[in-house]
């Protein structure tokens, strides 16, 4: 069981890692990750939804009748991100607002649906759990890599913390669009070259795009 | 919020588009921006799913959640809205106009789960519009998708046989052309200010 988990993990972080390898779930990636903090609450919400609705939709497998599974999957995540959703508004307001529309976007997001449908559908709750944190994790681990370059560059700081000391020069397009567009595609080039594609990990995410 | 229904329209096609400034509908972006023909197709069908969910969302929040408190639900509601609405328009276009219904047909289930159509729901109720405003902003973000995404697959069509670096093919390169545009996109930023 021990080696299972480890690849679960394996797969879902680094080999098959949800953002680069699958491109999905770019949608919600970006926007939030002008700043770390944003990027770190995204993180943990769409860890917590992509675990739970995994778990559901895998304890629910046997009775969910086929044809209308997608529906179920989808009202299940809705159910975890509403969760998300208030418990944000009420502990976190000011979290709550910079993240504006992208909470409730999670529902879109296409690595839940994808692990769900490709994962969960056909493996036990509790695998199907760690596989959805693992997955959740790698996307995570993105979010973060692309708001530390970009809080770093755009506005000298990590965290909140200056970093840069105040003779910094700020590079303003790093917090506008463009620049997330710009170190998504180059992190995807640096890990297309130094982490070769690995066959395994293809097979198992075959169907999960869209 | 004080803005003509026109204001928004041209703001969501410009200085708010929905791909360039909001990453929204990103997935289908780069999944179907290789040919010119597809992507003119797709955009055509967002844009008319997009104009129909904007209202029928905006109608429903204001004239059921919101008056039974139900607005917690909104998540759930617009998601199986949208799913209906699409549903919809897939029957009456395939009895109705075959022609279209062949052009379009394979594109219309992607858009379900269009980030950008919830996007755009949620954001008339976070920005308050009103019903002209949300159809408005609806449409007006539907041509901006589409001409994004025309252009893109435009430029994708040129560099096909381009040499590029290793490792930087497909959706490598295309995030960087889309950075590129979005640059430019930045040069409308001054003619209006949304939010």
């Amino acid at each position: 069981m021990s080696r299972k988990i480890k690849d679960i993990f394996s797969l879902g972080v680094i080999k098959d890692n949800p953002v680069f390898r699958q491109i999905l779930g770019i949608c919600s990636s970006l926007a939030v990750t002008n700043l770390m903090l944003n990027s770190l609450a995204m993180g943990i919400g769409l860890i917590f939804v992509t675990s739970l609705s995994s778990l559901t939709v895998s304890a629910l497998r046997r009775y969910t009748p086929g044809h209308i599974r997608m529906m179920v999957q989808v009202l299940i995540i809705s159910a975890y991100v509403i969760i998300v959703d208030i418990v944000l508004k009420a502990y976190f307001p000011a979290l709550s607002s910079a993240l504006g529309p992208y909470v409730g976007l999670i529902i879109t997001n296409c690595i839940i649906m994808g692990r769900c449908e490709v994962y969960a559908q056909k493996n036990p709750p509790l695998a199907s759990f760690l596989d959805g944190i693992a997955n959740g994790l790698g996307y995570s681990l993105v979010l973060m890599t692309i708001a530390f370059v970009r809080e770093l560059l755009g506005f000298g700081t990590v965290f909140g913390v200056n970093v840069l000391g105040p003779s910094w020069v700020r590079w303003v397009i790093m917090i506008m669009p463009p620049g997330a567009f710009f170190v998504l595609g180059l992190l995807i080039w640096a890990t297309n070259l130094f982490l070769p594609a690995n066959e395994a990990g293809k097979a198992s995410s075959a169907g999960g795009g869209r | 919020m004080e803005m003509s229904p026109f204001i928004v329209f041209m703001a969501s096609i410009f200085t708010n588009n929905m791909i360039l400034a909001n990453f929204l509908g990103m997935c289908s972006f780069i999944a179907v921006s290789k040919e010119k023909s597809a992507a003119w197709g797709l955009g055509q069908a967002v844009t008319f799913v997009l104009t129909g969910t904007s209202v029928i969302n905006y109608l429903v929040y204001h004239y059921v959640l919101v008056p039974y408190g139900l607005v917690y639900l909104r998540f759930i509601v617009f998601i199986i809205l949208i799913a209906a609405f699409v549903q919809l328009v897939e029957m009456i276009i395939e009895r109705y106009f075959p022609v279209l219904h062949l052009h379009l047909g394979i594109f219309l289930p992607l858009i379900t789960v269009n980030c950008a159509v919830f996007g755009v729901s949620l954001f008339t109720v976070i920005r308050q519009y009103n019903l002209f405003q949300a159809a408005a902003f609806g449409f007006g973000s539907g041509v901006g998708w589409t001409m994004a995404i025309v252009a893109l697959a435009g430029i994708r069509q040129k560099i096909k046989n381009a040499p590029l670096p290793k490792g930087l093919e497909g959706a490598g390169i295309t995030l960087i052309i889309t950075g590129i545009m979005a640059l430019a996109f930045i040069g409308f930023s001054g003619i209006i200010h949304v939010q």
